[in-house]
């Protein structure tokens, strides 16, 4: 380096930022300010302005089901890595919900933006009590009982020709226009998605994540952990219920098809995807894993080869998931700094 | 001290298929001592543990802590009446600060009770809570220690944590499960002080030990077990002058030689 230039080296834009631990923050400049606000920012803007910018009804269309299945997967990963409880349960969610909110609408006549309140907090009541007994265990029961129940309420729909049988509920109110419907779904995940991010780091979120870290140490610290288990379970399926409320809103139809493994499945992929424990990381999976599925219908069956093929390479090349790799290369941004 | 237990261990058995790791085991321990327990391995220290807090149901026998009987009942309840204990393999909340370890135990019905750590009343905040009694045990509040992730954190803090996490509910009675063990002469010579003090502040201890040399400095009392069943009780050079706890720790072959040849 000649010595006529100025002396300067390249610094980490966080190390002033990060003061002790990650959790305590000092900000010096509204540069600073900028630094940690603008991905924040450019989430939220981003998913408000998606709807303007879709070309047609169809893609519209597409960005709700793209928020659905954000509030399921965003459930999953709440449960998963927050309170260690492994849920393949986003269909038994989506269906109680859905079957709920479509009785609310159709017996009761309530409106669409009463009845999917009403439907997660119910729903969110009738899935806690129903996975309880599963709850004081440990281990890989919780994920096979919540597996379990949308086949077996399904079935029992079917066989008892309960609830409109196969034929499903008919003449469920949409919502009063589609504007409506994509804000208040995205509206919804974002509320819940900061909601939940603020949970996890309460007092009351430290003693969830002690459950998943260590749960004997727990006990000992004179808490009955099923009681707080329960307590995940019940907002995790409320998150649930309310995205099942929303679907059979929007196609205005309940069925025995809300019962269907889709709803596990794809949340799971999608928080692989995202990065898990991120919370945030399920929404971006979703972002891309909807769409990616809708735009390869034009393969026709190939399509599942196509699919496999995106989420295998995922896996393999980035398995610790978008959000994790960007965070990581967002906090180790430099500039150059005088010297 | 006084003469009231406030724990009565009553008969207690308990056996893993045809393995009786305690057989009727019964023994008291009176308000503000420290009874050492000590023996071989694979005498049922750590299940005498267990049994107590709730931990593992006994097969037969009773517990009573001031007089009401704790046998079989769940360990939260059990931590809720004041006896703590801490594990002998550490279980902090690894991917936490050191401190944020503490608000778990702040954030329970008991802590919420007995609170008011800074002269009564209302708690306040967990966190500073949670600081001030890492202080006590002996993390330097101004250093980094109190605000690292546990998981980076050396084994003694680790040991050091496990008795916050008793302190932080306010006990009546701790129970320490081997918290020398693991640790380097001058990490224990630290603690020794510390365990003293928890006694001076009316604390009830048993401390489960293979550490003898430290356990008798701070313990009144001493028991030994051998095959789940008690050999002994009583002062320290009482029990160690004993034939029966020589036997159990060295072997009776060898006592035999040593008795010969004296």
């Amino acid at each position: 380096m000649s010595a006529d230039k100025p002396q300067r080296r390249r610094e980490r834009i966080d190390r002033g930022i990060k003061v002790r631990t990650g959790g305590i923050y000092a900000l010096m400049s509204w540069r600073e300010m900028a630094y940690l606000i603008s991905p924040r920012v450019l989430l939220i803007a981003g998913l408000l302005l998606l709807p303007l910018v879709m070309p047609g009804m169809y893609w519209k269309r597409v960005i709700s089901i793209v928020c659905i299945y954000a509030l399921l997967a965003l459930a999953f990963d709440f449960l998963a890595h927050y309170v260690g409880l492994v849920s393949l349960g986003g269909a038994f969610f989506v269906g109680v919900g859905g079957y709920l909110s479509a009785l609310l609408n159709t017996k009761m006549g309530l409106s669409p933006l009463l009845c999917v309140p009403g439907a997660a907090l119910t729903g969110g009541v009738v899935c806690t009590l129903l996975l309880m007994p599963c709850l004081p265990l440990r281990g890989v029961y919780f994920a096979i009982v919540t597996l379990m129940y949308p086949l077996f309420l399904a079935r029992v729909i079917e066989a008892l020709d309960i609830l409109g049988g196969t034929d499903g509920i008919l003449g469920i109110d949409s919502f009063p226009s589609p504007w409506l419907e994509q804000y208040f779904v995205i509206i919804v995940v974002l509320v819940l998605l900061f909601g939940l991010r603020r949970l996890v780091n309460t007092d009351l979120g430290l003693v969830l994540r002690a459950v998943k870290d260590n749960d004997q140490a727990v006990k000992a610290s004179a808490m009955n952990i099923t009681r707080y288990k329960a307590m995940a379970v019940f907002i995790a399926s409320s998150i649930g219920c309310l995205a099942g409320a929303c679907i059979v809103h929007i196609y205005m139809w309940a069925g025995i098809s809300t019962f269907a493994l889709d709803f596990s499945v794809l949340p799971i992929a999608a928080t692989v995807i995202g990065g898990s424990g991120t919370l945030v990381g399920p929404l971006i999976g979703c972002l891309i894993l909807v769409p990616v599925s809708e735009l390869l219908r034009d393969f026709g069956t190939l399509r599942i080869v196509f699919y496999s093929l995106i989420l295998l390479a995922f896996i393999v090349f980035r398995s610790e998931g978008l959000m994790i790799y960007g965070q990581r290369k967002y906090h180790q941004l430099e500039r150059w700094k005088a010297i | 001290m006084k003469a009231e237990p406030i724990l009565q261990v009553r008969e207690v058995t308990k056996t893993f298929g045809g393995i009786i790791a305690l057989n009727r085991l019964s023994f008291d321990v009176f308000e503000g001592e420290i009874l050492g327990i000590i023996g071989p391995n694979g005498s049922g220290k750590t299940t005498v543990v267990n049994c107590i807090t709730g931990f593992i149901k006994p097969s037969d026998g009773r517990v009573l802590f001031r007089g009401n009987d704790i046998t079989a009942r769940p360990p939260h309840k059990i931590a809720d009446l004041g006896v703590t204990r801490t594990f002998q393999i550490m279980r902090p909340y690894y991917s936490l600060p050191a401190y944020k370890n503490l608000v778990i135990p702040l954030f329970s019905p008991r802590a919420r009770r007995t609170g008011g750590w800074r002269g009564g009343g209302r708690m306040g905040d967990r966190n500073t809570v949670g600081i001030d009694i890492l202080e006590e045990i002996g993390f330097e509040r101004d250093s980094y220690v109190p605000y690292k992730t546990t998981s980076t954190l050396p084994t003694g803090y680790l040991k050091r944590l496990e008795l916050a996490r008793c302190l932080a509910l306010k006990p009546e009675l701790i129970i320490c499960d081997e918290v020398f063990s693991g640790l380097s002469m001058s990490e224990i010579a630290s603690m020794v002080p510390l365990i003293e003090r928890l006694q001076m502040d009316g604390i009830t201890l048993i401390m489960i030990e293979h550490r003898l040399r430290e356990l008798f400095q701070v313990a009144n009392r001493v028991m030994v077990l051998n095959f789940g069943e008690k050999l002994v009780e009583g002062g320290a050079e009482e029990v160690m002058a004993d034939s029966r706890v020589r036997e159990a720790y060295f072997g009776s072959e060898k006592v035999e030689e040593v008795m010969v040849h004296a």
